[in-house]
């Protein structure tokens, strides 16, 4: 194997704001790099690409131990707005986009966006309810097919 | 740190062949880095990025970010990505003479 890394796949699989942006950096990043890089949403990560969601993808603060914050505090209401919301602000400050102008950057920057069968068929959905930058909705074995001669990540 | 001649000047450069000193770069030297990276001729929309990414590191002292280049270079990240298949940000700020940009984003 060569000691470059020329191709990564990378599977982005949870609907939090902190599960959607390691995968969609690591994406952007390989483009960055003049990495070959494809997408694959599965399960509650389809929501990064949902036309509906992806404006709404909010932090988790239940069941979060890296926020350090105290279960029943987590559970208030309006915590996660609060929390996303403070977020954004912060990552807006280092020039990190929002997911739906992030995600419609690294469709820009050359990387195939997927969706998972299996998960819209799960969630009753259809290619209709995504961004247009959405290439295909593929199964698990085109994905590997896809991932072929490359890295595969999993987030 | 390594010496290189490029376009009959002698350079320095980092390991991965960015210029350290922004000040002995010229645009024969571009036409070199470029020809070098796969770009056999910088053409006007190529120019445009590099000057945009240099003025914006000789002003600021950082380069760009991918997105802040898509926004106010003039030239979309698709086309940027056209431009410079190996990763615009990276090799624009390579051909400018400029330092390799550190941002993750």
């Amino acid at each position: 194997m060569s000691d470059t890394i020329e191709k990564v796949s990378i599977i982005i699989s949870k609907g939090s704001l902190e599960g959607i942006y390691p995968g969609l950096i690591m994406a952007n990043g390989a483009r960055m790099e003049g990495i070959e890089a494809n997408v694959f949403f599965t399960f509650f990560g389809l929501d990064a690409i949902n036309k509906a969601k992806h404006e709404h993808v909010k932090v988790a603060t239940v069941g979060n131990p890296g926020l350090h914050l105290a279960t029943w505090a987590g559970g208030v209401p309006g915590m996660s707005a609060l929390v996303t919301h403070q977020l954004a602000r912060e990552m807006e400050k280092l020039d990190i986009p929002p997911i739906p102008e992030f995600v419609e950057m690294i469709a820009d920057s050359g990387a195939g966006l997927y969706g998972c069968k299996a998960s819209v068929d799960l969630f009753h959905l259809s290619s209709d309810d995504f961004i247009p930058q959405v290439k295909e909705i593929i199964t698990v074995g085109e994905f590997y097919g896809l991932a072929g001669g490359g890295q595969i990540i999993f987030t | 740190m390594t010496t290189v001649t490029l376009a009959g000047s002698t350079v320095e450069v980092d390991p991965e062949g960015f210029l350290v000193d922004a000040q002995q770069w010229n645009r024969q030297i571009a036409q070199e880095i470029a020809r070098a990276n796969g770009i056999e001729q910088l053409g006007d929309r190529h120019w445009q990025v590099v000057n945009f990414m240099r003025e914006a590191y000789l002003e600021t002292g950082s380069a760009p970010s991918i997105r802040s280049l898509g926004k106010t270079s003039g030239v979309p990240i698709k086309e940027l990505y056209e431009l410079f298949p190996k990763g615009p940000a990276k090799l624009a700020s390579k051909i400018g003479g400029i330092p390799k940009p550190r941002g993750c984003i």
